[in-house]
């Protein structure tokens, strides 16, 4: 694999993988606020 | 809204510190295209040291105030320090592939101290999962998180006591970043990731703290349920409430800082 294979690999690995973690943790927000016991904020 | 502008400006700033990296940086001289790969990689590997250090310092608040909003930042913090480890790693691996030959070597102390922080940190998030009572869970992830973070330091300086393939520190030598020898775009490059990459952690941070204060919630709202139905059978004539786990010592409450307890139904509505 040429150099530029190894910067593809990197960045898309490493930009994937933070927009991935920060749709998941979205989804995970989202999904945990729906059961919020009444009387709570979220604060 | 402050966290939905800032998670904006934080994609903005990742996708235009991408780009400057990728086309608006010469090729290094020595080290061609996979020199690139270094403007992630240190950054991630910034954010990590930050992670486990915001972790250590909130274990240490909630060992002192037994407030279990510190502990919410503090698995907040070491989930995320998990994720940029690991990132750093692979653009580690990516970069030491073209210009070391080899995607890793075990003799090297600063790889191996460093798989080491990741192995500590992902024994952090499972020993979370092994007690259902917060103040507990709390206690010892605070300990454990102390005793990892030694390793933060240990990788930090290990190109400095031990010889191996990784060149020495980036942090805390900035006159190797800001070299006056060091052409502009270079020096750009790795201000403007580590930046961009700073402010997604903040915006990670403050969404992953939200969700740990989300779950603390509702595990108050189902121990609460369960505090509500041993009561209901206690006043049963003949049959013997078992002790809930609210009624033990050592629960937080919403007076010592913990997430609110749940009215009843009945107290809800009035």
């Amino acid at each position: 694999m040429s150099d530029v294979g190894f910067v593809i690999a990197g960045y898309g690995v490493i930009l994937g993988g933070l927009a991935a973690y920060a749709a998941l943790l979205l989804l995970r927000l989202a999904r945990e606020r729906q059961h919020r016991p009444p009387g709570d904020d979220g604060a | 809204m402050k966290t939905r502008i800032l998670g904006v400006a934080a994609l903005l700033a990742v996708i235009a510190a991408a780009l400057f990296g990728l086309y608006g940086v010469p090729a290094d001289l020595n080290q061609g295209d996979a020199q690139r790969i270094m403007y992630p990689h240190v950054a991630s590997a910034w954010l990590a040291y930050l992670s486990f250090g915001v972790t250590a310092l909130a274990g240490i608040g909630w060992l002192i105030r037994r407030d279990l909003r510190f502990d919410a930042v503090a698995v907040a913090s070491a989930e995320i320090g998990v994720l940029f480890t690991a990132l750093a790693i692979w653009g580690g691996m990516m970069w030491a592939r073209p210009v070391w030959g080899v995607f890793w070597q075990w003799e090297d102390p600063r790889l191996t101290t460093t798989a080491l922080l990741l192995a500590l940190y992902v024994g952090y998030l499972l020993l979370r999962r092994l007690s259902d009572d917060p103040a507990r869970r709390a206690t010892r992830a605070a300990v454990v998180g102390l005793v990892a973070a030694v390793d933060i330091p240990i990788v930090h300086f290990s190109v400095i006591w031990w010889r191996g393939l990784h060149q020495p520190p980036t942090f805390l030598s900035p006159d190797k970043i800001l070299h006056p020898s060091a052409p502009l775009p270079f020096v750009l490059a790795l201000v403007g990731m580590l930046g961009a990459f700073t402010l997604a952690w903040t915006w990670l941070l403050i969404r992953r703290y939200q969700l740990a204060r989300a779950e603390l919630a509702r595990e108050d709202a189902v121990r609460g349920g369960l505090v509500r139905r041993a009561s209901a059978a206690a006043a049963r004539p003949g049959v013997a409430a078992r002790p809930a786990a609210a009624a033990r010592p050592g629960l937080p409450t919403s007076d010592d800082g913990g997430t609110p307890q749940p009215k009843a139904p009945a107290e809800a509505t009035q």
